[in-house]
């Protein structure tokens, strides 16, 4: 399938899709720049394994960092934070009473006088009562004082997507919510090694950061990731395989989908440009221009529904900034106009195939 | 207490007038604010609702400083993006105010909980009304700060009114003071017109809050004498009927028992005040905030490059492009925006 593909692209591919991820090899290039010139030591790591990693260096390297939330001291729900209360001690690994606009409040105060805040919603669908808290307060906290005042240090952990039986509130894609409260930023990793690497950035970026990891990944991303600290820089999309036809973005478990799509594209002599879009607020809309400004076309998929999906964002700014470019309307395979549906998730989702036919059709156009 | 009451009396009138967008009194409350920020130490973290200006004069905050906000000009520290009275001060550890109710709480006990961490003798104090106590974040601060043992006083000024809701509307059980046991706080209600009462409690408070590492709640029974806002009539929301014989209205009932005039009284008993002591402070008090009003409207409006900057600790491509377009387009139309500054 990836034969008609360079051999580089073709290896991230294989980073990405996550039937073969096992084993997968992630490129050094993709390396922050300050890393040492040789080779790191990695080992093979679920996303889960990848997080409580990132949590244990947090807690490690930052002596006001705190965990909390709920079920997060006996390891979490999906056992993110286990052994981190063993190793770190009850002050700095909490339970939260069940209160999602209290625990993100507590994270808000926490880091509204220097400490690090790293605060887990137990799921991004239960994230709602503290909207409030995260757009009205954490977001604005710094331009409302003059910089006076800041809670950059606060990180909201929240898992999402879907995971194939998860119904109306154990699936859900928030992002656009608060992609659209400037102040926020907002990021998503599509695999262990890029999940490491973000949240950490997150912890320690100076604005607050809302990290949604997307639980399908959780157990069946597996690569080997680096043991020590790294970070990957937030705002900046990764081309994970250059390509001449068309240019395909997604974020989170969605680009493992589209990255099938594109190669089944591939077979029919469609060369996509596959982009992991990673940050979703500040969006980095030049890499997406370039990309487009090359390839001539554009699809955008996510698990979100349709209206006001992020992926509208994209696909606005996209046709202002390449539209003497655009050889076919911008094409956006997204969730259906519909809450999550338990029975029905299959046909809700934009999967692999929705996608194909897009691509193709768009290519045709 | 005077300062507060005659800077109300100026900028309430400043608004009538058109010369700031938005005010809100303390009138009747404030021994409230003043004698519980007396009760506690400058280190101690101040997490405001809206109505602590008392708080503010007594952590050092100038009269020219909080004009400035009023005024929303160059000034202000923040740049005037906030609505009047929304300030605060990091140098003075006061977070700054925002218009959202209840929100402070949990902040109040993330706060307190990184204070005691910092293993230092400071608390923090967390306002609010009983309008607010209405907000999910209030409970939700509540428990959080009593199940992590957060040294928080929560401050609860009960005036009567949320905007024209009476406190019959807002709650049918016995005030705020009995949820306070319920989620484990040592809690006392006082009468908030009484300055050394809240004075008194209100150290009292914060001595638990750092001996036994848990928050307290305080709640000060107090009145609203004022509107809510310069934006709303209270004659057509305010109770008529005093809650004794002998007065002529509920407002008039309140306004003979202002903390002010108490505190007066008690110290003239002492022998160490006088009506006439009393105007001279007024006299002199309005001629400062007259002044502080007229130098903060002549100052020059903020610049305008402050509506793009703080948003994140850096600017986006997304500020940075957006401010070059509105730049763009000043050039081009000059004469449609005479106030800008750039």
């Amino acid at each position: 399938m990836l034969s008609s593909l360079p051999r580089r692209a073709a290896r991230q591919l294989r980073g990405v899709a996550a039937p073969s991820l096992r084993g997968a090899a992630r490129p050094l290039s993709t390396a922050p720049s300050d890393a040492p010139e040789e080779e790191p030591e990695t080992k093979k790591l679920t996303m889960v394994a990848a997080i409580n990693d990132a949590l244990r260096i947090a807690l490690k390297t930052d002596e006001s960092a705190v965990v909390f939330g709920e079920d997060v001291a006996f390891g979490g729900v999906f056992r993110c934070t286990m052994g981190l209360r063993d190793e770190f001690g009850e002050e700095r690994v909490l339970n939260m009473p069940i209160n999602e606009q209290g625990l993100v409040g507590f994270g808000i105060g926490l880091a509204a006088v220097g400490s690090t805040a790293i605060a887990e919603v137990q799921f991004a669908d239960y994230i709602f009562p503290a909207m409030d808290q995260i757009c009205n307060e954490a977001a604005k906290f710094r331009y409302r004082s003059g910089a006076e005042f800041d809670c950059g240090g606060l990180t909201i952990r929240a898992p999402a997507q879907a995971v194939g039986h998860g119904g109306h509130y154990h699936s859900q894609s928030p992002e656009a919510y608060f992609a659209h409260t400037p102040g926020l930023k907002v990021v998503y990793p599509r695999d262990a090694y890029t999940a490491k690497g973000l949240l950490l950035s997150c912890i320690r970026d100076r604005n607050p950061c809302l990290f949604f990891e997307p639980k399908i990944l959780y157990r069946s991303s597996v690569c080997d990731v680096p043991t020590g600290d790294y970070m990957l820089p937030l705002g900046e999309a990764e081309v994970l395989s250059p390509g001449e036809h068309i240019t395909c973005v997604a974020w989170g478990a969605q680009v493992h989908t589209m990255a099938r799509a594109c190669e089944r594209a591939a077979a029919e002599g469609v060369s996509c440009e596959v982009i992991d879009l990673q940050t979703i607020a500040p969006w980095d809309m030049h890499t997406i221009r370039d990309s487009v400004q090359k390839t001539g076309r554009l699809l955008v998929t996510h698990e979100a529904p349709l209206t006001a999906g992020f992926g509208a964002e994209v696909a606005a700014a996209i046709q202002d900034a390449c539209f003497d470019h655009l050889e076919a309307p911008i094409a956006r395979v997204c969730g259906a106009d519909t809450p999550f549906p338990l029975a029905f998730e299959k046909l809700y989702l934009p999967d692999e195939l929705k996608i194909y036919d897009a691509i193709m059709r768009t290519v045709q156009y | 207490m005077v300062h507060v009451s005659e800077f109300d009396k100026i900028y309430n009138d400043a608004q009538r007038q058109g010369r700031i967008s938005f005010y809100m009194t303390s009138r009747g409350e404030e021994a409230a604010s003043v004698g519980s920020a007396a009760a506690l130490q400058p280190s101690d973290m101040v997490l405001p609702q809206y109505r602590e200006l008392g708080v503010f004069f007594w952590r050092g905050m100038t009269m020219a400083e909080i004009a400035n906000q009023l005024c929303a000009n160059a000034l202000d520290r923040a740049h005037g993006r906030q609505l009047p009275l929304h300030t605060g001060s990091a140098e003075r550890n006061i977070i700054y105010v925002k218009s959202t109710l209840g929100t402070q709480c949990p902040h109040a006990a993330g706060v307190a909980y990184s204070l005691k961490q910092g293993g230092g003798e400071r608390v923090a104090i967390c306002y609010l009304g009983e309008g607010t106590s209405s907000e999910g974040d209030f409970p939700s601060g509540l428990n959080i700060a009593a199940v992590h043992g957060c040294p928080v006083v929560f401050f609860c000024r009960n005036n009567g009114y949320a905007i024209s809701t009476s406190s019959s509307d807002q709650y049918a059980g016995d005030g705020v003071a009995p949820r306070g046991p319920a989620y484990g706080l040592p809690t006392i209600r006082i009468d908030g017109n009484d300055l050394l009462a809240v004075v008194a409690a209100t150290q009292r408070a914060r001595a638990i809050a750092i001996e036994q590492r848990r928050p307290v709640l305080v709640e000060a029974m107090t009145y609203r004498i004022g509107a809510h806002s310069t934006s709303d009539d209270d004659s057509a929301y305010r109770n008529p009927h005093a809650p004794e014989q002998g007065w002529d209205s509920e407002r008039a009932y309140w306004e003979a028992r202002s903390p002010i005039i108490r505190f007066g009284r008690y110290l003239q008993s002492l022998g160490w005040w006088s009506p006439q002591m009393e105007e001279d402070l007024r006299k002199a008090t309005r001629k400062q905030v007259i002044k502080s009003l007229n130098d903060a409207s002549a100052a020059p409006k903020p610049n305008n490059a402050y509506l793009f900057s703080d948003v994140y600790d850096e600017p986006s491509w997304l500020q940075r492009d957006q401010e070059a377009a509105l730049n763009a387009h000043l050039d081009k139309y000059p004469e449609h925006y005479p106030a800008v500054v750039r």
